[in-house]
């Protein structure tokens, strides 16, 4: 075989889908029967683990370090909400408008991430995001300000599967939406030019020399993340029906990056790994000790990052060789 | 007007005290640690713990803040933090994350969520007013920037005349070459991490009553060390003290003259500066 076709070989091998792919989402999309008392949590979960996949686009994948992807998520919520409050009630309409906006904002977004060290584009992405809130804070007679967006009603999806009470119609909506993006993501970061991206991640001075346009990458993967997250964002003002400021807080951005690296970073299952336990832990630790439960995550994040962050989630290696 | 300078030189020489520490950990160590917050909110709770279950007069307890969380600074040092400064930044960010939350619950569960209340003693009660009133100055806040302002200058002499100060600084420089002259890296380490969260505690001690102590204390304030630190840039401390100064006066200002505008214009600046000197605005250039 010439070398192409091993190259092509190997890309395939790395996209193909795995038997146990589908049957995940089988499940995913079989748990609100087959628990329909946990309906709400199921939809949150897909919310967040669609939040979750967004964020490891920049940090799994070319490698930035955002605490302001919150901002993107929150600006969905409220253009969604909006929208659906002002335009016309209709959710996939609204989606598309939510999304298209958040991607917008997140060209802009992308021009200030460009230059500097980490401990930059950490402070630029946290201001961003702090912006976003101070925004929604004070445009009160838009946003409704600290007593958040009310009053959102939504119409049923594709004019039939209303919203109820139950909170199946919501989780699957959130399923569906956070499958579609899933499969784009996946298409997209499997191909040659999301290949390219793990490049810049590792090694930037080498990918600009071999004629790798970083800053162009770095602003398209940007750009995509922050749509995601304005999806997410959206399907759940949607199926909240509210939108309030605490979706901007760092806090969030925090929460996300924890369950990112809870999953593993740069796969994009490891945020729908993260999403799931880190919103189990949540609703176990918090039943328990409903105030105090930051204190055990941040127990948690201290001794992942002590123990290593492979070693801790990889139990095969516990046994194995001590660290070298 | 010139009041609000000299409150905006107040907040400001406050905030260089609080965050002096962090700026030198990350020119120093390259380490990014979000949990210098935690120090601060350390020593304001000791100083508040000091005062009303101890019966410790104000002035005792600054110094005893100081060293309290200089203690406490050093013992984490050596048991967590040494092992973090190899490591990338983003576990560096989810270690002292980490740290925060617990720092918060902690405080949360040992000293109630309500905000903390500091009785200063009479004599830094008053104000003065000068000018017909155009200049009224607090006490309490001139006692702020004599500190402040002497501690600047004592720091600023440590770091440049003294044996230590140039052990430092070749530490910084080169961490190997310095280890390889015989310099005891990991003692200059420990002892600057200290007296960094030491000066954090001491700015918590003394800003307890101006910016309010609770819980969320390292949150909220964080993202103010972070400005100063990533403004006035890491390479010396007239940096950082700049920064401070410009961050205070534009906080106060925009509060007073367009309390509509709230945080944003302090945000808007770091990100427009940011934007300007990615290295921050005193830095030596090229270094990253």
């Amino acid at each position: 075989m010439s070398t192409l076709q091993l190259v092509q070989q190997s890309l395939r091998n790395d996209h193909r889908m795995r038997w146990w792919e589908p049957l995940i989402w089988v499940l995913a999309f079989a748990s609100p029967l087959l628990l329909p008392s946990h309906a709400l949590l199921v939809s949150e979960i897909a919310i967040t683990a669609l939040f979750a996949m967004s964020l490891d686009l920049i940090l799994g994948y070319t490698g930035i370090v955002s605490l302001g992807h919150a901002a993107f998520f929150g600006m969905g919520a409220y253009a969604a909400a909006l929208f659906a409050k002002l335009v016309m009630p209709d959710p996939i309409t609204g989606l598309i408008f939510a999304t298209i906006l958040a991607t917008g904002f997140g060209a802009i977004c992308s021009l200030t991430i460009m230059r500097g060290t980490d401990l930059t584009r950490l402070m630029v992405t946290l201001g961003v995001g702090l912006i976003c809130l101070e925004i929604a804070n004070k445009l009160d007679w838009l946003t409704g300000g600290a007593d958040g967006l009310q009053g959102v009603i939504m119409a049923p999806v594709l004019g039939r599967f209303e919203f109820g009470l139950d909170g199946k119609a919501a989780a699957w909506y959130a399923l569906s939406v956070a499958l579609v993006f899933f499969l784009i993501m996946r298409r997209w970061v499997h191909s040659p030019y999301g290949g390219s991206l793990e490049l810049l991640r590792d090694n930037r001075l080498r990918a600009s020399a071999v004629g790798v346009n970083v800053h162009q990458r770095l602003a398209v993967s940007y750009t995509l993340a922050a749509g995601v997250a304005g999806a997410a964002g959206a399907v759940l003002a949607q199926t909240t029906g509210f939108a309030s400021l605490d979706l901007f807080a760092i806090d969030r951005s925090a929460d996300l990056m924890l369950m990112l690296v809870i999953g593993g970073t740069g796969w994009l299952w490891g945020g729908i790994a993260g999403a799931i336990v880190f919103k189990l832990m949540h609703a176990v630790i918090s039943g328990i000790t409903p105030q105090y439960w930051t204190f055990w995550i941040g127990l948690f994040l201290v001794v992942l990052v002590l123990v290593g962050r492979d070693t801790l989630l990889k139990p095969q290696s516990w046994f194995g060789r001590s660290q070298s | 007007m010139l009041t609000i300078l000299f409150d905006g030189i107040a907040y400001g020489m406050l905030l260089f005290i609080l965050a002096v520490g962090l700026a030198i950990t990350m020119g120093l160590m390259n380490f990014i640690n979000l949990a210098h917050g935690a120090f601060a909110m350390v020593g304001g709770y000791l100083t508040v713990i000091l005062m009303q279950r101890m019966g410790v007069p104000f002035l005792w307890c600054l110094p005893l803040a100081f060293l309290g969380t200089a203690a406490l600074g050093g013992l984490l040092e050596v048991t967590l933090y040494r092992r973090m400064y190899a490591k990338p930044h983003l576990d560096q960010v989810l270690f002292s994350i980490g740290l925060t939350f617990m720092a918060v619950a902690s405080a949360d569960y040992f000293m109630g969520s309500t905000q903390q209340i500091i009785q200063l003693p009479d004599s830094l009660k008053g104000r003065t007013e000068w000018f017909d009133g155009a200049l009224g100055m607090g006490h309490y806040r001139l006692f702020i920037i004599a500190i402040c302002a002497a501690l600047t200058v004592a720091l600023q002499l440590v770091l440049s005349k003294t044996r230590f100060g140039s052990r430092l600084r070749a530490a910084v420089d080169d961490q190997r070459v310095a280890a390889g002259l015989g310099i005891n890296v990991n003692i200059v380490f420990l002892l600057t991490f200290a007296v960094g969260s030491g000066l954090a505690g001491l700015g918590g001690a003394l800003g307890a009553e101006v910016l309010g102590l609770e819980p969320s204390f390292p949150f909220k304030f964080m993202v103010y060390f972070l400005i100063v630190v990533a403004v006035g840039g890491t390479s010396s401390i007239t940096g950082p003290l700049l920064a401070a100064l410009l961050l205070g006066v534009a906080d106060v200002a925009g509060k007073y003259y367009m309390p509509k505008m709230g945080a944003f214009t302090v945000y808007a600046l770091m990100i427009g500066l940011l934007l300007w000197r990615p290295q921050g605005l005193f830095s030596r250039g090229g270094k990253s």
